[in-house]
């Protein structure tokens, strides 16, 4: 064994080893260290007892207080739905029209169909359904489709092009990729569109001969003053509002490329409760019919 | 290395006799084998990214044998046992710092994605996005700065506190080189989308095979140099390393068991499912930061704070006591990532409670590095080294107290999954692992270099505080955006329903993200200031504003 020195600072004595000049000095253990040691330990083996804790051949030790956290998380679960239940039987036994007349069912309806939307909805339509290009705004007064609180209700439940059976279904033609149409046509039936919703940079010429061309393909849907039909889900053509953008280019691809979005149904994903209340906040978003 | 007078058999030149070399022989034979396997695996990959692991694989080994037949010819694989090896040190110091910056400014640049999606969005180089570059940024931090700084430390300190060369001849290259071709073969897989999946283990399966290799070696070399010590002791650093090496070595095995899906392809399929898989990657998890980030960190603690200090560590006794509780208590601590999951309740319980109980063993790290400094504490004004060592210490204490508040199952239930997680990590990756790098790195470079000290005193405060305000910046934004994170998810209205959606909690956090990114930035500014510092000293350089004579204590 070395010789074991005293350290002239702290007075205390070292091993008597020394690695490359490094020393160690022979401290206890701080006591207030071992202690709290100690008692993390202590209070380590009293959850134990209480808690469900150590493995045993057949199952596990359940502890004391016999806890689940499954258990606890299906209560949680069933007391929230509980508290809710009376305002959504409320609801359901209230006739759509009449929801808003009722201040706090009204409320309630709103804020259970706002958390709804915000987790499914919002990644298209934008949080507060503002929309983008290619998904409808739902925050304005115009509707592609009914928005009739029982349109928007046949809309949620079976979508738009969505393979369901009774998804609602249009098709605008893809005018240049099907070549039903060529370059010219295209260009001149462009500039009068843009003279519908009076877009300007229209040029007047291609504009009427575009308008015997919309009287020959456009009219079935559009209407012959291009007003649309929500029956059918044709846009309006003279407001301001396009799904795709209101630029000359956007206009154009559209009658070129016919592009048509996906709205998936929701009847099997959400209860009747849920849609109904989806359907309140919707319609109270911008301009409900 | 060249001058061959000395003892033994050990000082054979080239491949003469490669039976007496017993360490080229086995790393020519793994070489030319690997060169092998890697060829065919060129040949027959089904698919790019197996390609291009197998290239660069088959390059680096094309590239070994020749420099161990260039090297055997000049007769520069002599082995004088009279010496210490510092060449691989060397080469150690230099990777550690160019992998320190370059995964640290992966760091920003992720953390920027996250601050400003759609301004470092690449649509068309999708491998430049979010998904790719962060394994690239923890595996740089913690494998590629962490591995060489662990590797480089530890050789040192077991050659001095031995007082002996290392064992294996050529066995220590082989480490160094074999380690950095794990590193690099990882990262270009990130980049071509091979991964195992699992995080912080996202090497593949040839990655991680090559992997073992190397880390045997590791442990016969450090083994090795431990048997043929001249000290009648083995220091308590030396402890630590190899809990670390012999625990990582367990670590990697376990949770990267996996059956390939044919010999040429990238693709694997774990041993494990389910919560089993789940638990097994957690076990990993947490072991790698209690053994990777914080036994072998420890181990360059208890070299470097008494050296620098020039003061006897405190207490033998605390340091005994703390290395096994920490060893036995860390393997139980794993389940804690996995509160509130499918995990048993009960498996829960033990994690959270070893997790408690952790929390002593830990800190008695953090007592005797701290107290070390009684006697010394004057020299933290004098010495921004010491400083940066003794922050580490500090920052390390922190980190092992919030963690077992966090494992803390009602904690838990708030941070779970939010941003305090990556705070926390952060305070200790950057804080500790971090800062006791960088005073490692600030010894070891003038020692190593034989420089009276190093060039920039100044630069190292700069440093200091760089490095500081950074941590702070970041760990303080990562506290507030995960709190309100974890209270904004669980908030209800008086009607019962969430009062957010996520993607309002998302929105909510971005000028903390802003922050981090700040914080990460100047982290990032403060090594390539050391990296600077280091180069300049390395170089022989003396900053002329700060003379020799003027000079404090190197």
């Amino acid at each position: 064994m070395a010789k074991r020195e005293v350290d002239e600072i702290s007075g205390v004595e070292d091993t008597g080893h020394e690695w490359d000049g490094i020393k160690e000095l022979d401290n206890p253990l701080p006591r207030w260290w071992l202690y709290v040691m100690y008692a993390c330990i202590v209070w380590a083996i009293g959850y134990w007892i209480v808690m469900p804790a150590w493995p045993t051949l057949n199952g596990y030790t359940k502890g004391v207080f016999a806890y689940s956290e499954r258990a606890k998380t299906d209560a949680d679960v069933a007391n929230g739905q509980a508290a809710r239940a009376p305002m959504f039987k409320k609801l359901m036994a209230t006739p759509i029209e009449q929801v808003n007349a009722n201040a706090d069912l009204r409320n309630f309806a709103i804020e259970a169909g706002r958390a709804t939307f915000n987790d499914n909805c919002s990644t298209c339509h934008g949080a507060g359904g503002q929309g983008a290009a290619g998904y409808p705004s739902l925050a304005d007064n115009v509707w592609l489709w009914d928005g009739s609180f029982a349109g928007i209700e046949q809309t949620i439940n079976y979508g738009i092009r969505s393979g369901h059976d009774q998804a609602r279904l249009s098709q605008m033609p893809s005018y240049g990729k099907d070549a039903l149409l060529n370059a010219e046509q295209i260009n001149d039936l462009t500039d009068y569109v843009m003279t519908l919703s009076k877009m300007p940079g229209a040029d007047a010429g291609k504009a009427a001969r575009g308008a015997q061309l919309f009287a020959e393909n456009c009219v079935s849907c559009h209407g012959a003053s291009g007003t649309g039909d929500p029956l059918q889900g044709a846009p309006n053509l003279t407001d301001k509002e396009y799904l795709y953008g209101n630029s000359r280019e956007a206009i154009h691809g559209q009658i070129y490329n016919g592009n048509g979005g996906v709205m998936p149904t929701w009847e099997a994903k959400l209860s009747p409760e849920t849609v109904k209340s989806l359907v309140v906040y919707v319609h109270s978003l911008g301009g409900g019919k | 290395m060249t001058n061959a007078t000395t003892s033994a058999p050990l000082q054979l030149k080239g491949f003469g006799k490669p039976g007496s070399r017993p360490d080229i022989l086995v790393v020519s034979v793994i070489c030319v084998l690997g060169l092998l396997w890697a060829i065919s695996a060129a040949a027959f990959s089904h698919d790019l990214g197996m390609s291009v692991l197998a290239y660069i694989f088959a390059g680096a080994f094309a590239l070994g044998i020749f420099a161990i037949s260039f090297a055997g010819s000049k007769g520069l694989l002599a082995n004088d046992d009279s010496k210490y090896m510092d060449g691989v040190l060397k080469a150690g110091v230099i990777a550690s710092t160019f992998w320190g910056v370059v995964g640290m400014l992966v760091g920003v640049i992720i953390a920027s994605q996250l601050a400003f999606p759609e301004f470092l969005y690449f649509k068309e180089l999708g491998f430049l996005n979010f998904g790719r570059l962060r394994p690239i940024h923890t595996s740089g931090v913690i494998f590629a700065f962490g591995g060489n700084v662990l590797i480089s430390t530890s050789f040192y300190v077991v050659q001095r506190t031995c007082r002996t060369r290392m064992f294996g001849g050529l066995l220590p290259w082989f480490v160094f080189w074999g380690y950095n071709l794990v590193i690099v073969t990882a990262a270009t897989g990130y980049l071509f989308g091979v991964t195992g999946g699992q995080e912080y283990a996202e090497p593949n399966w040839v990655v991680d095979l090559w992997l073992t290799i190397v880390w045997v070696a590791y442990l016969v070399v450090f083994l090795g140099t431990l048997w043929k010590r001249k000290e009648p002791h083995i220091y308590v650093a030396n402890w630590f390393y190899l809990a670390f090496i012999i625990t990582i070595a367990i670590l990697h095995l376990v949770n990267n068991a996996a059956v390939p899906a044919s010999p040429w392809s990238s693709k694997a399929y774990s041993a494990f499912a389910g919560v089993q898989n789940a638990m097994t990657q957690w076990w990993y998890g947490h072991n790698a930061v209690g053994f990777f980030l914080t036994a072998g960190f420890l181990g360059i603690m208890y070299y470097f704070v008494p050296k620098r200090a020039e003061r006897p560590v405190y207490s033998y006794q605390l340091s005994i006591i703390h290395f096994w509780a920490l060893i036995f208590t860390y393997m139980w601590a794993g389940p804690h990532h996995l509160h509130y999951t499918a995990l048993p309740q009960w498996v829960q319980t033990l994690g959270m409670t070893f997790s408690i109980i952790l929390w002593m063993p830990s800190w008695g790290g953090m007592i005797n590095g701290l107290m070390t400094l009684s006697g010394a504490w004057d020299k933290l004004r004098t010495d921004p080294v010491l400083r940066m060592l003794v922050a580490s210490v500090a920052f390390y204490g922190m980190s092992t107290f919030e963690g077992p508040a966090m494992s803390i199952r009602a904690v838990n239930a708030l941070s779970h999954y939010t941003d305090w997680t990556v705070g926390h990590v952060h305070s200790g990756a950057l804080g500790w692992v971090g800062m006791v790098s960088f005073g490692a790195l600030y010894c070891m470079t003038p020692w190593l270099w034989r420089r009276e000290r190093l060039y920039s005193m100044k630069l190292v405060e700069t440093h200091f505080w760089l490095a500081t305000i950074g941590i702070l910046f970041y760990i303080t934004a990562m506290w507030v955006s995960g709190i309100m994170q974890g209270l904004m998810w669980r908030a209800y209205n008086e009607y019962g329903f969430l009062q957010y959606s996520f993607v309002e909690t998302v929105k909510a956090m971005k000028p903390y993200y802003i922050i981090r990114a700040l914080g990460g930035l100047l982290f990032t500014a403060g090594a390539a200031v050391m990296a600077y510092n280091l180069w300049r000293t390395a170089k022989g350089d003396i900053s002329v504003k700060e003379p020799l004579a003027k000079a404090q204590v190197a």
